[in-house]
């Protein structure tokens, strides 16, 4: 049974990267005022205590027996699990062996794991769920900035703008308590939503652009033209600040807003609007989200957004900015510190000598033992069971069986291996596949930090014990390890000292974490990365000097629009795009075994213009066959009046015949790896 | 194999975009060489921008559509400032005013159009040239000229009241000149409007200082006075704008045997009757094509980029979908397709005259598709028709509300009062709370905001309904 910590415990939601705080009594949750969230909690952050107590928690490793999950003592589960890798890799080598984690889990765990995989596994093959969240906002940022920390400012900035342009972002939604920082904005006539859909964000909107899906980067390109033909660009800024304007704006002049209306169904006269509320406001911010960031060009449609937000100066001021808005929990925390295919701790690339000998040295390792970069998300689970590929994976915080793209085509994949093991506190559609499923904690049961999405690290307290039987992530690792010949000293279980050892990791890297200690934290210190001492103060505003760029001016990129990877056509008339509601979180997993969640949105739907329906023969309410080249699913149908006639929209949170991602296209970015979910063809048939 | 030899006469919008889209497809020149001749001196510009230019918005520099190191970067063969003065078929070489000689596999001519200038007495003077105080509108050097003469307060007529002249006049209205516009038509832009859309854009445009002189030729133009009409009338101008329409530029390939109709004739392979020479842009006649406007020239280019670099050898050009956009502040006006179909005739129309707010709307369906529209004044509706007509989709059934866009706003009813809310609405979105649970905590002793809150968790998330609950517990106390 849950035993209950005695007093009250500040803590975090588990869920997105707002990372509200709340007060935990046991189980029980408290709204608690921070910062990004003013004191409130959506529904799911209310209810997220029920799973902690919840009747369908695992509580003891299971084990696959004559096709059935059986109960196992852990001993038995991990002894199988290392005999396995060791078996495997002596056939096959290091690679055999694959491993997927998740932006749920905090940084020490993030950390590990990607130690775990190159010094205890020596395998190339790791990579994350956040290459399907901000890989493509990560990569922009970069190429422009020269650095990635998805807000580069406080979110409380962000409430004192009168101008926010917002592009492929529900917050209403997916982060609810985040729409009080847009309050001002709205009310200064200000709030501008770039969405396929009138969504609940864009009808607080002052202006609401609704292009044809798979078209942000004409629109982007649109409102640039806008700002220079209409006069609003910052030629100051753009000479002392930045480089490569030039052949940005060859591109854009090129998309004069008539232009960009055919091709968005924009009108021309709101692009111009949208530029002149932009360029008029006192302080402005742009923020992007997956709905521009999950596409097969998603690097270039960020790109194409950073440009507009250079062209108005916005970058590196005070009071304006250019932001993404992080999803996941900890989808900033998880994607510096190792989990990455291509990374090393600290935002530390793989390839690069230095970071290897750095990080080596701190792992107690030979350099050249490290293992290079591996594949991305969807290649590394596409690769599975194949010739090539790893004959073994092991997940850690994430259901891919739902929430890839491909999904059938991913399940195939996961068949085809010769063993699965998967590590979660919950049976998920990915668990209940495997081989050895291994019952760990929940975020209230174990310290550990995570980095919200203005780069802020967070302490998560222990607020009660786990339930018997259920162990910590890192406590599993450092088993493993052992079992596969490590010393026992190199991967401990306190988190404290995890972190301790990621602080030395991530020293001098991009995201440094040097300064940042347990101590300071609980001491309610605000530290947002870089923190490279522990008498530096952290950097809550990075670029208002300087970008990280070796000149430190921003980078224009030379982004032009092409389209989606997959064109409708007679045979698949429609545009599905996927998304979420605000009752459930990534694959539901989690959110679907809360019975208030649940009865608030029991199963998929599929968002129709009622036109739409009509042509198809679906009434409101009855279950239409959604159908793609990937595959078909199930979804009830809701008519809804201010859908674009040739766009249906999906939430992904749902499983077997429901999953959207049935249907998606993996097709993937060239730089971010990140596949095209928000646009794929299909048609719609009665069930 | 050697690459092919490609040779561009003209380095304008298409000539340009054709360079363009071969290197897009060939980057390195494996299969393709290009040499582009251009005969004005300076980089190609981008024409559809000199409104802006007149308007004063963009500068001359912005409207470059390549950089001065392009041609070089890409491996193309830019020979600007010289003129082909003969092209020989047989020997498939072209010669230059520079001497020089280009032999080619593939020829494109890219020639364009002129400005075409009616035989008014004293537009021009004996040797052809434009007399002083008149301008055409077609490049960089006619906006200086334009610029030179557009003071505020100063006099200036524009012949033509098509799309160009009339962007012409609203750029000068708006840097203060004292602009009227002569067209020999009885309505503005006839080859895209109905008369009943022509005189609601005058009237939009008359109220933003714009004079109008319909059905009138100009009969003489008098340097330093202005122009006399064919009524006799008189409207003063130090600046005469002509805008009357264009010829397409066809001196050379007649020059050579081609045939030529209103333009250089092709066919779907973008090929004249030469089967190793092509043309596209304004210079080109393809039956399907309305010349004169850039999307046609740019899509003719991808097609013929497709075929000279043998990517894509089965690619034709069939015609491109005219939308006419007026880029003019403040006038919004889109113009697509069949408009001339009468209310009464066979096919569906719906018409809006709305000429006091500027606002005047005809959409003409025919099968369920739209085939005709005429959008003034109503920008988002403009965009929805545009898309439907690009994609051949069916029309919304609400005819009525793609007519009319955001001005029939898509939002259902307001409820004035909380008593008007369905108990299933839901108030609080963040947690999902409803009337009806309000109202049930409220009956259940929760009589404050704060204490629905605790009740329910309404207003405890974003916070943006805790007026709205203010307004349920005010209502409920009344009752």
């Amino acid at each position: 049974m849950t035993q209950l910590a005695a007093p009250a415990v500040d803590t975090h939601c588990p869920y997105c990267a707002l990372q509200c705080g709340m007060r935990l009594t046991g189980a029980r949750v408290e709204p608690r005022q921070f910062p990004t969230n003013g004191g409130g909690l959506c529904q799911k952050g209310w209810t997220s205590g029920s799973l902690l107590t919840s009747a369908s928690r695992l509580t003891t490793p299971l084990v696959r027996v004559d096709g059935e999950l059986r109960p196992a003592s852990w001993d038995i589960a991990l002894d199988l699990i290392a005999h396995k890798i060791k078996a495997l890799q002596a056939m096959h080598g290091a690679d055999s062996i694959a491993v997927f984690g998740g932006g749920g889990l905090t940084n020490e765990k993030s950390y590990q794991l990607g130690k775990f995989a190159r010094v205890a596994l020596g395998t190339s093959q790791i990579d994350y769920n956040g290459r399907f969240c901000m890989s493509s906002a990560a990569a922009a940022g970069i190429r422009a900035f020269g650095l990635d920390r998805g807000m580069p400012f406080p979110v409380t900035d962000v409430g004192k703008a009168d101008a926010v342009l917002l592009i492929g972002a529900n917050p209403a939604e997916t982060m609810p308590p985040f729409i009080q920082h847009l309050t001002n904005a709205a009310r200064s006539g200000g709030l501008i939503v770039v969405d396929p859909r009138r969504t609940p964000t864009a009808e607080q909107a002052t202006l609401h652009l609704q292009p044809r899906p798979g078209t942000d980067l004409a629109l982007a390109l649109g409102i640039l033209h806008a700002v220079v033909a209409d006069g609003h660009l910052r030629h100051d800024y753009v000479a002392e600040r930045t480089t490569g304007f030039d052949a940005a704006w060859r591109i854009a002049a090129a998309w004069w807003p008539e232009r960009v209306e055919r091709v968005t169904g924009v009108a021309a006269s709101d692009q111009r609007r949208a530029a002149a509320i932009l360029a008029a406001a006192s302080n402005a911010y742009v923020l992007t989200a997956r709905g521009t960031e999950q596409h097969a060009r998603g690097t270039d449609m960020v790109g194409a957004w950073i440009n507009l937000a250079m062209s108005l100066g916005l970058p590196g001021t005070p009071g304006n900015g250019y932001g993404c808005l992080t999803g996941q929990g900890n989808g900033q925390g998880g994607r510096e510190h190792g989990q990455k295919a291509d990374q090393l701790p600290g935002y530390r690339k793989i390839d690069d000598p230095a970071a290897r000998a750095h990080v080596a040295g701190v792992w107690g390792v030979d350099p050249d033992s490290l293992p290079g970069p591996g594949r991305s998300a969807y290649e590394l689970l596409d690769a599975l069971g194949t010739e090539t590929g790893p004959k073994a994976l092991m997940v850690f915080g994430s259901n891919v069986i739902v929430s890839a793209p491909s999904a059938g085509s991913v399940g195939d994949r996961l068949s085809s291996l010769d063993f699965l093991v998967v590590a979660d506190f919950v049976l998920s559609e990915t668990a209940a596949r495997a081989d050895v499923v291994l019952p760990v904690t929940q975020w209230a049961e174990e310290d550990g930090t995570m980095t919200n999405l203005e780069g802020r690290v967070l302490l998560r307290t222990k607020a009660l014990s786990a339930p018997d039987g259920v162990r910590g992530d890192l406590d599993v690792l450092r088993e493993l390890a052992i079992r596969l010949g490590q010393p026992e000293e190199r991967f401990p279980v306190e988190p404290e000292t995890v972190f301790a050892e990621l602080r030395r990791a991530s020293a001098g890297g991009v995201a440094d974490y040097a300064g940042v200690t347990y101590d300071r934290l609980r001491a309610g210190e605000a530290l947002h990365w870089p923190v490279p001492s522990e008498d530096h103060p952290g950097t809550p505003r990075v670029f208002l000097d300087r970008f990280s760029t070796p000149d430190g001016r921003a980078r224009f990129a030379a982004v032009d629009h092409t389209g989606p990877a997959e064109p409708i056509d007679d045979e698949y008339p429609l545009i599905a795009t996927t998304g979420r509601v605000l009752q459930h979180y990534q694959s539901g997993a989690q959110t679907r075994l809360v019975e208030e969640l649940l009865n608030a949105v029991p199963e998929v739907f599929i968002e129709v213009h009622p036109d739409t329906a009509e042509r198809a023969g679906l009434a409101e309410g009855v279950l239409a066959r959604v159908v793609s080249r990937r595959g078909e699913m199930r979804a009830r149908v809701r008519q809804v009046s201010s859908m674009r006639t040739d766009t249906v929209f999906l939430p992904f949170h749902f499983p077997g015949e429901q999953r959207a991602n049935l249907l998606t296209n993996p097709a993937l970015d060239p730089t971010s790896r990140m596949p095209e979910f928000k646009v794929c063809a299909v048609r719609l048939e009665v069930s | 194999m050697s690459a092919r030899r490609v040779v561009v006469v003209g380095y304008g919008m298409a000539g340009s975009r054709l360079a363009e889209e071969i290197r897009r497809r060939d980057r390195d020149g494996e299969r393709t060489s290009v040499t582009v001749i251009g005969a004005e001196p300076h980089p190609a510009y981008n024409r559809v921008l000199l409104s802006a230019v007149v308007a004063g918005t963009m500068t001359p520099e912005s409207t470059q559509l390549h950089d001065a190191g392009w041609a070089a970067e890409h491996g193309v063969d830019l020979r600007l400032g010289v003129s082909v003065t003969s092209i020989d078929r047989e020997a498939r070489q072209v010669a230059l005013d520079d001497g020089s000689t280009v032999d080619y596999d593939a020829l494109v001519l890219a020639t364009g159009s002129q400005a075409w200038v009616p035989p008014t007495e004293g537009l021009q003077t004996d040797d052809g040239s434009l007399a002083p105080g008149v301008a055409t509108f077609r490049d960089l050097d006619d906006c200086a000229a334009i610029l030179e003469h557009a003071r505020p307060g100063a006099p200036v007529a524009v012949l033509g009241g098509g799309l160009l002249g009339l962007e012409a006049a609203r750029g000068l209205a708006g840097r203060g000149a004292l602009v009227t516009v002569v067209h020999p038509v009885g309505h503005l832009m006839e080859r895209q409007l109905d008369p009943a859309g022509g005189a609601v854009l005058a009237r939009a445009l008359g109220e933003m200082g714009i004079e109008f002189r319909l059905g009138r030729f100009a009969a003489r133009y008098v340097q330093g006075d202005g122009l006399k009409l064919d009524d006799g009338s008189h409207v003063p101008a130090d600046l005469v704008v002509v805008s009357a329409g264009v010829r397409a530029d066809t001196a050379l390939a007649e020059s050579i045997g081609l045939t030529v109709d209103r333009g250089i004739v092709v066919d779907d392979s973008l090929r004249t009757s030469d089967h190793r020479i092509h043309a596209i842009g304004d210079c080109a006649n393809h039956p399907m094509t309305v010349s004169g406007l850039v999307q046609p020239a740019w899509e003719q280019a991808e097609v013929l980029a497709d075929l000279l670099t043998g990517v894509d050898p089965a690619a034709r050009y069939r015609g491109t979908p005219v939308v006419t956009r007026l880029k003019a502040k403040g006038v919004d006006l889109a113009a697509l397709g069949d408009v001339h179909a009468e209310v009464d005739g066979d096919a569906e129309v719906l018409c809006l005259q709305d000429p006091v707010r500027g606002r005047y709307a005809k959409l003409v369906i025919r099968d369920d598709r739209v085939t005709g529209a005429i959008v003034l004044g109503s920008p988002d509706a403009a965009a929805t028709i545009t898309q439907l007509y690009d994609a051949k989709t069916p029309a919304p059934t609400d005819r009525l509300g793609l007519l009319l866009g955001r001005a029939l706003s898509s939002a259902g009813p307001v409820a004035h009062s909380p008593a008007d809310l369905p108990a299933s609405s839901v108030v609080c979105r963040c947690n999902t709370v409803t009337k009806g649970q309000l109202v049930k905590a409220w009956r259940g002793g929760a009589a404050t905001v704060p204490e629905l809150a605790t009740a329910t968790r309404a207003t405890t998330g974003c916070g943006s309904c805790t007026d709205a609950v203010c307004g349920i517990v005010d209502w409920l106390a009344r009752a």
